[in-house]
């Protein structure tokens, strides 16, 4: 089996991976950093996006292999410490989650957004997020909770 | 409410966001076990077919494979139906089996006919394609109609496809009302058939304890202690002290996780007989083919009205899809959830609806956020926007007439509720302003301009939810009551933990019933704690569903606050030498009318807890009180929803420009998650109406198996919402409170259709089916223009 390296939330990680081992996979199973999640097998949900060498990617639809040698970083690694990220708390302070099961995704899906176009208008936004889907928030305070974050971020 | 506003009516923050938002929830498939193994179910890919022959050897034998099991092995009862309806000649409906393995026949895509256990998924995925099945094809039954006029059966030992023939009202008063009416409008609905897809796949985790005889079963479901009942009593005779069921963060339900599902019960079965813990988590397309789908009905209805429009009879005839086999809550969702609801807002005083459940090769629907009510409202609000064009009022007019006024509450309807509180015209007017209708005007001579058509449209709708009181359900054919639990549980210390029945899948329920503790007991949202989701912590719980969680289970909450309160006034009594009557509880304090002697309720507890003198004839030590409450009545819910939409003709797009809720849910707790809530049932709402819909082929194939086919609604296709309350109070409970996470998903669905048939009327198009997508809408304005250039 191939052995992978890659550095994950700032630390060194390495394991063996099956060549079909889906980056999600690795990141939940052998990492047990389970924020990271699945909902869907066609890459449209958005639900398992994080940051590689960053840039936003959805790590359903890229090999652990494939991640060899990257910078990743997962919902459990935006914060700093007990201090959450801007994006968090901008989405905490406008409601812009229920479940929390798209929200790793959204998230980080939202501050590469703000990274690569700081001023978005909320038509880009709503654009921006054609791939995640979220079932219970209807977007209203997600998209708030971006325009809020592009103030703090 | 303590100081930084944490009681009732503050829109705090969410307690349980920081761990979702820093990927630390912990949801099914995060739990992992010592030892676990991973199941793969096999599906049937067949709609309808024989089972002859089935060879696992191959798969048995494949690397880490450590079971197969086939529904030979697994011989156990059926999954139950939780809802008995009867016939309109009194026979009970057909409940043909639900075995969790196929037993010799599978009736959908999506059934379930072996599973393989083995030491990774992938392993027990890859034995599972080395398994041999040989199916004798037989011809699938889809469409409703068909099913009804036999040939094909999907369950040879009822001898038909109808399970219930059901009916409510007395048609032959109608048949005279019908007659003796000025104008009838008539209409023909069908609600589109929908796939819940709550964001977080099902999953569950069985475990077996051979040194105990206990089972765990961990799972995504909306109410374990149901699930505990069902599976324990009825699928595999584990009785229920051995069982612990556990729903931990759950990602979304919609309904679609109450109901109790084969999976789990395969899961906990084999994980005796493997002798170690079993992961199964659905792929998305399995969803898609398991999930208990939502809606599909088709309705022919009619509305006799006298020469002023005031309404004068409705009667309706439903068949609703069962698909293959009866889940949980499926019977009652086309009867009592749904034909209950046809007075809606209106003083309609004779109603009839006839309905006809029917089984096909589908996957089984039942419950989606709203269940039987958004049904309902969408065929009267249709009916009622048609029946205003046809006889030439406006659309706020006809409403107007009809309403059940402000002051007729208590409101009998013909169809069995009774209304306890509501104010439809409040609720117009509010919504007619935020919508600013004034100025449509306007905006539809600047979309004409640019060559495009705008639209507004109405629905005023009401829902009963808050369900629901057993005595009631009981009466119509329910097996279980629908009562709420609590356990107030206070610690020495002074903080609080509560054990709800309710489950929290969204809702933020540990913020909503920390408010009420905070608000009754004066405490800071810190030394508050909500447990919720565990049979072996919570006493008892039916579940969140319905709009149920704070109508019952906050009540509840609040009965055993009350309890705990009066035993803390004893206490303090006690301790203070004063007579119990005198002891006043405000903000925290216990005090002594009239004398300034007082005790904190951190000192209470300590107390209680610290009982050195206790006269322990009269006191018992501890501060913990349970409490159990069943409603007097559903409450009911209402509002108006306005949708503003502009279509492209040439492309058939439409786009939501403006979407306005104005809703009556009772006393808001906490207005952020009610807006929330809203704001979720809308986008579901406007999804039904212009995006989803599950499509099967005449074979039975499910054409939308996947995010590729079926249409979920995306942050670019919806509209900011403008949302806001307009209550009054629940007259039966304490809180007042009504309920607030349906009615998005009731209320919006026909204003958007309304609308779309508003932008389109000049243009002859008459009626508009759903999802009203640009193929669709395309292709009604091309058959509808020979019809417009006729008239
Ligand atoms: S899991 Fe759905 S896009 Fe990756
Ligand atoms: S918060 Fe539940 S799916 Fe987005």
């Amino acid at each position: 089996m191939p052995t992978v390296t890659m550095t994950v939330n700032g630390k060194k990680v390495s394991g063996e991976v099956e060549a079909r081992t889906l980056l999600v996979q690795f990141l939940r199973e052998n990492l047990h950093l389970t924020g990271t999640h699945v909902g869907c097998d066609t890459s449209q949900c958005g639900a398992c996006v994080v940051h590689v060498n960053g840039d936003s990617a959805k790590s359903c639809t890229m090999l652990a292999v494939q991640a060899d040698g990257a910078d990743v970083v997962t919902i459990e690694g935006l914060a700093n410490g007990d201090e959450l990220h801007p994006m968090q708390a901008a989405f905490k302070e406008h409601h812009g989650l229920q479940c929390g099961f798209c929200t790793p995704g959204m998230v980080m899906s939202a501050v590469d957004l703000v990274k690569k176009n700081p001023k978005a208008t909320e038509h880009e936004i709503r654009e921006w997020l054609e791939g995640n889907i979220c079932r219970c928030t209807g977007y209203h305070n997600i998209v708030k909770a971006i325009q809020h974050a592009q103030q703090t971020m | 409410m303590p100081d930084g506003g944490t009681g009732i009516g503050a829109a705090v923050k969410r307690v349980e966001d920081k761990r979702f938002l820093t990927g630390r929830g912990t949801y099914t498939d995060d739990i992992n076990r010592p030892g676990q193994t991973y199941a793969y179910i096999l599906r049937s890919p067949q709609a309808h077919a024989k089972i002859d022959r089935i060879d696992t050897s191959a798969a048995a034998s494949a690397p880490g494979v450590l079971a197969v099991f086939t529904g030979a092995d697994m011989q156990v009862g059926s999954l139950p139906c939780g809802w008995q309806v009867h016939s309109k000649d009194g026979s009970p409906m057909h409940e043909p089996p639900h075995p969790p393995l196929a037993q010799g026949k599978v009736r959908c895509v999506g059934d379930q006919v072996a599973v393989v256990i083995a030491e990774t998924y992938a392993q027990a995925k890859d034995a599972a394609e080395k398994i041999v099945v040989d199916y004798t094809p037989l011809p699938a039954v889809v469409d409703m109609n068909k099913a009804l006029a036999g040939g094909t059966l999907v369950h040879d030992e009822i001898g038909t496809n109808l399970c219930y023939d059901w009916e409510i009202g007395d048609e032959g008063q109608i048949d005279e009302a019908f007659a003796k009416a000025a104008h009838v409008t008539k209409i023909d609905i069908v609600n589109n058939r929908l796939i819940p897809n709550a964001m977080e796949p099902r999953a569950a985790v069985g475990e077996y304890d051979r040194a105990t005889g206990e089972y765990t079963l961990y799972t995504t479901s909306q109410n374990p202690h149901v699930i505990r009942l069902l599976m324990g009593a009825f699928v595999l005779s584990i009785p229920e002290h051995k069982l612990r069921v556990v729903a931990p963060d759950v990602g979304g339900g919609f309904g679609s996780k109450i109901y109790h599902y084969a999976e789990e019960a395969i899961v906990t079965w084999a994980s005796s007989r493997v002798g170690r813990p079993i992961k199964w988590t659905a792929e998305r397309s399995e969803s898609f083919m398991s999930d208990a789908h939502g809606r599909d009905h088709i309705t022919h209805a009619q509305l006799a009205m006298d020469s002023e429009g005031k309404f004068l009879a409705l009667k309706v005839e439903t068949k609703a899809n069962m698909g293959a086999y009866l889940s949980t809550f499926a019977s009652c969702v086309p009867t009592y959830l749904y034909a209950t609801l046809l007075a809606g807002v209106y003083t309609t005083p004779l109603i009839y609806c006839n309905v006809k459940a029917i089984f096909t090769n589908t996957v089984p629907v039942d419950a989606y956020r709203g269940a039987g009510r958004p049904e309902a409202t969408y065929l009267i609000e249709r009916l009622v926007d048609r029946a205003a064009r046809e006889i030439g009022l406006s659309q706020v007019e006809i409403r107007r007439r009809n309403f059940i006024p402000a002051d007729a509450f208590p409101y009998q309807t013909p169809v069995a509720l009774q209304y306890d509180s509501g104010n439809y015209t409040a609720t117009l007017d509010a919504a007619l302003k935020a919508a600013d209708a004034d100025g449509f005007a306007a905006r539809k001579a600047a979309s004409e301009a640019k060559g495009k058509r705008r639209g507004l449209g109405f629905s005023t709708y009401l829902e009963a939810c808050g369900i629901a009181p057993s005595a009631v359900v009981g009466s119509l054919g329910a097996r279980a009551g629908l009562y709420e639990s609590a356990e107030v549980r206070v610690h020495p210390t002074g903080s609080v933990t509560v054990f709800t029945g309710a489950h929290s899948h969204g809702q933020g329920h540990e913020t909503t019933f920390a408010q009420l503790v905070s608000e009754k007991l004066g405490l800071p949202m810190d030394n508050i704690e909500i447990s919720h989701g565990d049979t072996n912590k919570v006493q008892f719980g039916m579940g969140t569903y319905g709009s149920r969680s704070l109508a019952v289970g906050g009540e509840a909450i609040v009965k055993a606050l009350d309890k705990i309160i009066a035993k803390a006034k004893k206490i303090a009594a006690h301790v203070m030498e004063a007579s119990e009557a005198d002891i006043e509880f405000k903000d925290g304090n216990f005090t002594v009318a009239g004398t300034d002697k007082s005790m904190a309720f951190g000192e209470v507890a300590l107390t209680a807890y610290v009982p050195h003198n206790f006269p322990h004839q009269e006191l018992e030590p501890g501060l913990d009180e349970k409490a159990f409450y069943d409603p007097l009545n559903f409450t009911f819910p209402g509002g108006c929803h306005i949708a503003e939409v502009e279509v492209d003709p040439d492309t058939g797009v439409v786009k939501v420009e403006r979407m306005t809720a104005v809703d009556d849910v009772g006393r808001v707790i906490n207005p952020m998650i009610v807006a929330g809530q809203i704001h979720g049932g809308l986008a579901q709402g406007i999804g039904q109406a212009l995006l989803e819909g599950c499509v099967y082929n005449e074979d039975g194939q499910l054409v939308t198996g996947s995010y590729m086919d079926y249409t979920m609604p995306r942050a670019d296709n919806l509209p900011s919402f403008s949302v806001g309350t307009e209550s009054t109070l629940c007259a039966h409970n304490s809180l007042g409170v009504k309920g607030c996470g349906e009615v998005g998903a009731i209320g919006s669905p026909p204003a958007v259709i309304n609308a779309v048939v508003d932008a389109l009327w000049d243009l002859g198009v008459r009626d508009m089916p759903m999802p009203a997508n640009p193929q669709t809408v395309w292709k009604t304005i091309q058959s509808a223009r020979p019809a417009a250039a006729a008239e």
